[in-house]
């Protein structure tokens, strides 16, 4: 999407800009693929950017929408900028990119298990991680809820390492 | 600087009584995930065990962000400000069923609370996201996905707590008998139900989702406690309010109280 030939040289920017922004919770995933990032529409006087939460009640999301807004309008592509909020498209862990899913790994995060069933179906897929550090999938669920909305606690049994993971959703 | 876009459009073909109905709806579920929220929040740092406190507050911090979502859409809605709706109205202009106006009570008291809440949430939740008016619809069904936890943490906790000591198991089971009746009031009769029916906003009536959620946890509560009275909801269901409830009003207004008309 972001790499597109057939995007003009002002939405590249912009993308690259978004690109360019670090989630405020887990630094290692910028916000593109994390996929928060809804429409973008731009037009000769306003840019407009669909944010998508992860979680509804996610702190963070005002974090975004500020940095966004900042960001943008540093770039200097339009003489506004407007950052809206949106539930129009649920974000699923399924928007998270596969570079993300690798940078999320990276920082010691489990990204979220894409087997089984329908997100809403959780009981199915909840207790399955892949261990961070060593790859196991010999761990056992801590607890599904962590230090924040978005994280689940694990235990691998092989590295005997605790790790956190994005929960799906 | 950006411009913060309101969550929801601007709603032309709403017209005055679809308007107020629907604001009553939203008023109604945003109270419930705001109250029980706050009294989750209670148990931050106390819960019996460190899991649980972590579990506790992360559920916490889920309902108070479900009621500030709601409350926006309602702020949007009708003109006025989310925070003022949240904290800026007396004890009782609040609309939350008769069901969060106890006070926390043990760790048994809670989860039959919890359990019977996000039951009935669930069937409600269900209904709404395909409600006609499309933030509403979004929105919930962004919730419904995050509710899915809490059912599962709040279920596994009833049957712990069902097939412990008979002593845990007397506490579940008092307390589950105590709130079976304002449990109901999750489906309290709303003064322009027929409207918002009729519009499509709530796609079936608040009888027939109280009677299907009645279906779903018969089931599962009556191996627990035996056989449950018949109950149906209430007319003033959703304006009881108790002395409980009059404190942690108290509590949760305490900040926004100090000082008047402040932006957080």
């Amino acid at each position: 999407m972001v790499s597109s030939p057939t995007l003009d040289a002002r939405e590249q920017r912009v993308w690259d800009a978004l690109a360019s922004i670090a989630d405020p919770e887990i630094p290692a995933i910028s916000l593109v693929d994390l996929g928060v990032i809804g429409e973008v529409r731009i037009g000769p006087e306003l840019v407009h950017v669909e944010l998508l939460p992860t979680f509804v009640g996610c702190p963070a999301i005002e974090v975004m929408r500020q940095q966004i807004g900042e960001r943008l309008t540093e770039l200097g592509v339009a003489d506004r900028v407007e950052v809206e909020v949106s539930f129009a498209t649920p974000w699923t862990s399924e928007r998270i990119s596969v570079a993300g899913r690798e940078q999320l790994r990276g920082s010691g995060f489990a990204p979220p298990v894409m087997e089984g069933g329908d997100g809403l179906d959780v009981l199915a897929v909840m207790p399955i991680a892949e261990c961070p550090y060593c790859g196991s999938r010999n761990t056992t669920l801590d607890n599904p809820f962590g230090p924040t909305l978005c994280r689940a606690i694990y235990h691998c049994a092989d590295c005997r390492q605790p790790f956190e993971q994005f929960k799906r959703v | 600087m950006a411009e913060s876009a309101p969550v929801a459009k601007a709603s032309p073909e709403l017209n005055e009584v679809g308007r107020e109905a629907l604001a009553e709806l939203i008023l109604g579920v945003a109270d419930d995930e705001f109250v029980i929220g706050f009294w989750d929040s209670e148990w931050t740092g106390i819960a019996p065990m460190l899991e649980e406190d972590v579990a506790t507050s992360s559920i916490a911090q889920d309902e108070i962000g479900h009621a500030r979502a709601l409350y926006e859409l309602l702020a949007d809605l009708t003109g006025d400000d989310a925070d003022r709706i949240a904290f800026g109205r007396a004890p009782d202009a609040y609309r939350h069923a008769a069901l969060l106006n106890h006070a926390r009570g043990d760790w048994a008291f809670s989860v039959a609370r919890r359990w019977l809440y996000e039951s009935a949430d669930a069937v409600r939740l269900t209904a709404l996201a395909s409600s006609r008016w499309a933030p509403l619809a979004q929105l919930t069904t962004k919730m419904r996905r995050e509710e899915t936890y809490h059912r599962l943490h709040v279920d596994a906790w009833l049957r712990r707590l069902a097939d412990a000591a008979p002593d845990v198991r007397e506490r579940l089971v008092d307390a589950l008998v105590r709130l079976w009746p304002d449990a109901q009031e999750v489906f309290a009769p709303l003064p322009a139900e027929e409207e918002l029916v009729r519009a499509g906003f709530l796609p079936e009536p608040l009888r027939a989702l109280h009677a299907a959620w009645q279906e779903t946890v018969r089931p599962v509560l009556e191996p627990i406690i035996g056989a449950l009275p018949p109950a149906e909801p209430s007319i003033d269901g959703r304006t009881r309010r108790t002395d409980d409830f009059g404190w942690l009003h108290g509590q949760f207004t305490m900040v926004a109280r100090s000082i008047e008309g402040a932006t957080w």
